[in-house]
């Protein structure tokens, strides 16, 4: 026994407990952070919608769920299709530069499949509130129609495309989906059988 | 019969001794109670911090009691809050007790606060004390925004919806951070499960841990006063403050006073205005969550809308979420934005006064605009107040130097 300690081998031990005490406690943490990510069933309620539109009216919406999520399925009038180009120098991104904002059939001045039928989400960009469809043209703000967030006032057009000057940044999200008949649409998929 | 009497006296005696030789009791009775001097010249802005641990545990009680009768699921929620109100035996005084108690914590808390922003309480060497309790503000957030998913009402789930959204404005992993607190791809029952976890386990704990640090920190060096003059400096032969009397029995008997007061108004509103005109309890909240439709006008409850009101100033999400950010994390740096010698608006000039007077005035604007819809005229006005929020904290270094201030006198002053 001597008084002398070996700094050396103190530093050693001391950093080595730490390295592998700390390296322990990341992995046990793995299994508790994964538990907050979805869980398999919130996963598995990710399947596909299927949404009859036979009966839907020209001008008229409806909203349907998927995956927890709201959609809108507009039918739009020629009239309201005609008034969609008259708007494209207020919005930000009116030719969908934006990929993530909607699959690459909807990268159009329509955003959809067919141009009668717009279907988007219907969760504002911003933060996440229900727009509201005012479709018709209103004296204010020279407004040609569109959706209208009521939180926080960000303003849309007849294809979803985002107005500038708004908070939401980006243009409401095209779902994928497609037509499995000529008056149901399936979204969620937008290829592979029904 | 005297004998009896100091019999019983030793034998307490040998008892406390057999407690004190195992656990140091008496010392920290002592040390924090008995023997802890606080200035003698408080004025009434100095009741909040009991106050405040009047409501914290007013709130843990009454979230106990809640706890046994509600259930934490989307399916459930709703129905067992409706349950707890009609059929429980007291279930609505304990539930509006818990939610007239969110509210009149933040009011408590607030006044508290601003107490320490009149008399310089974080100023130095109490910075640590302001810090802790800035967490503690910040924890109260969490808790309350928690709290306020779990009846599933609409207010509860659109709420929800557009702070959690918030995350989601920060680059690269903001979209991956919404999922995890969500733990889906929307706010769903999932959710409602994790933010009850929260808001009765993890929220609490921390809330009771930093309060019990808040006040051993403060214990440590002292109160502050009025007149932010240090009662240290000045003591008597036994080492006790001149200016300071013990907290137990002289300044808990007159705390009782302002707590009996405190809870006759406390319950003037819980039994005659729970909801507080839509205030406290907001209207759009009695209807349960509909996933399909957001309520026309929505706002957070009263205590989250000056903030909610610099958001709404900023046409940019991102620029927006980083900006209420800071106006809630910048009071944190105050210790250090505030040069100024004296500690107490009693001694300082008029610059510093103009420059709080003009704060206090934004912020209560601010609260207000929060909760109205969100039209041109009152972004406008909510980027000006905005504006004068910021500068009130990022010009102090400035103003707080050149301010003129007052000699400070050497004792502790007894007017106003």
């Amino acid at each position: 026994m001597t008084d002398d300690v070996d700094r050396n081998r103190r530093h050693f031990l001391t950093v080595a407990t730490l390295v592998t005490g700390g390296a322990g406690l990341v992995a046990a943490s793995i299994p508790f952070l994964a538990s907050l990510k979805p869980s398999a069933r919130a996963q598995a309620l990710g399947a596909p919608v299927e949404v009859p539109i036979g009966s839907l009216e020209p001008g008229e919406m409806i909203r349907v769920m998927w995956r927890g999520r709201l959609v809108y399925v507009l039918r739009r009038t020629d009239e309201m299709l005609a008034r969609l180009s008259s708007v494209t120098g207020f919005l930000d991104d009116p030719n969908s530069d934006n990929v993530e904002q909607q699959p690459e059939f909807a990268v159009n001045e329509y955003r959809s499949l067919k141009p009668e039928y717009l279907v988007v989400e219907g969760s504002c960009t911003h933060l996440g509130c229900a727009p509201l469809g005012e479709f018709q043209v209103g004296p204010a703000d020279d407004w040609q129609g569109g959706f209208f967030c009521p939180c926080h006032g960000s303003r849309f057009d007849l294809s979803g495309r985002v107005y500038k000057g708004v908070p939401a940044p980006t243009n409401l999200r095209v779902p994928p989906y497609r037509f499995i008949r000529e008056d149901v649409i399936m979204i969620g998929a937008e290829s592979g059988a029904a | 019969m005297a004998r009896i009497e100091s019999e019983l006296g030793t034998r307490t005696g040998a008892f406390m001794k057999w407690i004190d030789d195992r656990f140091p009791y008496t010392e920290t009775m002592k040390y924090h109670v008995t023997e802890y001097y606080a200035s003698k010249n408080f004025n009434w802005w100095y009741i909040f911090g009991v106050l405040a641990m009047v409501m914290l545990v007013i709130q843990l009680v009454s979230g106990i009691f809640l706890t046994m009768n509600y259930k934490p699921s989307a399916e459930d929620a709703f129905a067992s809050v409706e349950y707890i109100m009609r059929d429980v035996e007291w279930g609505w005084l304990i539930r509006y007790m818990h939610s007239t108690g969110a509210s009149f914590f933040f009011i408590v808390v607030y006044l508290h606060m601003y107490r320490a922003m009149l008399y310089g309480s974080y100023k130095k060497p109490r910075e640590l004390i302001w810090i802790i309790g800035m967490l503690i503000f910040l924890v109260l957030f969490a808790e309350a925004f928690a709290g306020y998913l779990l009846p599933w009402g609409q207010m509860s789930y659109w709420g929800a919806q557009v702070i959690i959204s918030l995350f989601g404005a920060i680059p690269v992993v903001g979209e991956a951070l919404v999922e995890i607190i969500r733990g889906d791809y929307t706010i769903s029952d999932i959710t409602l499960n994790r933010f009850f976890a929260l808001h009765v386990i993890v929220l609490p704990l921390a809330l009771v841990g930093l309060v019990f640090v808040h006040i051993v920190a403060l214990h440590h060096v002292g109160s502050n006063n009025p007149d932010g003059v240090d009662i240290k400096d000045h003591k008597d032969a036994d080492g006790v403050p001149l200016d300071g009397i013990a907290f137990h029995p002289y300044h808990t008997t007159k705390d009782l006073v302002g707590i009996i007061v405190f809870l006759m108004i406390f319950s003037a509103v819980m039994f005659f205005a729970p909801d507080m005109g839509g205030y406290f309890l907001e209207h759009a909240n009695f209807e349960a969550a509909n996933v399909m439709a957001t309520p026309e006008h929505i706002a957070p409850v009263w205590y989250f809308t000056p903030f909610y009101a610099i958001l709404r100033a900023v046409p940019d999400k991102l620029w927006g979420a980083v900006l209420m950010g800071a106006s809630v994390m910048l009071p944190i740096f105050l210790p250090w934005l505030d040069r100024a010698r004296v500690k107490s608006i009693r001694y300082r000039g008029w610059i510093y006064k103009t420059a709080l007077g003009l704060f206090t005035v934004s912020f209560c604007t601010l609260g207000w605009l929060g909760m109205q819809p969100a039209d041109d005229i009152f972004v406008l006005m909510a980027q000006f107040f905005s504006a004068i929020y910021f500068a009130f904290f990022l010009a102090m270094p400035y103003y707080t130097t050149i301010d003129k201030t007052k000699l400070v006198p050497d004792r502790v002053t007894y007017h106003g």
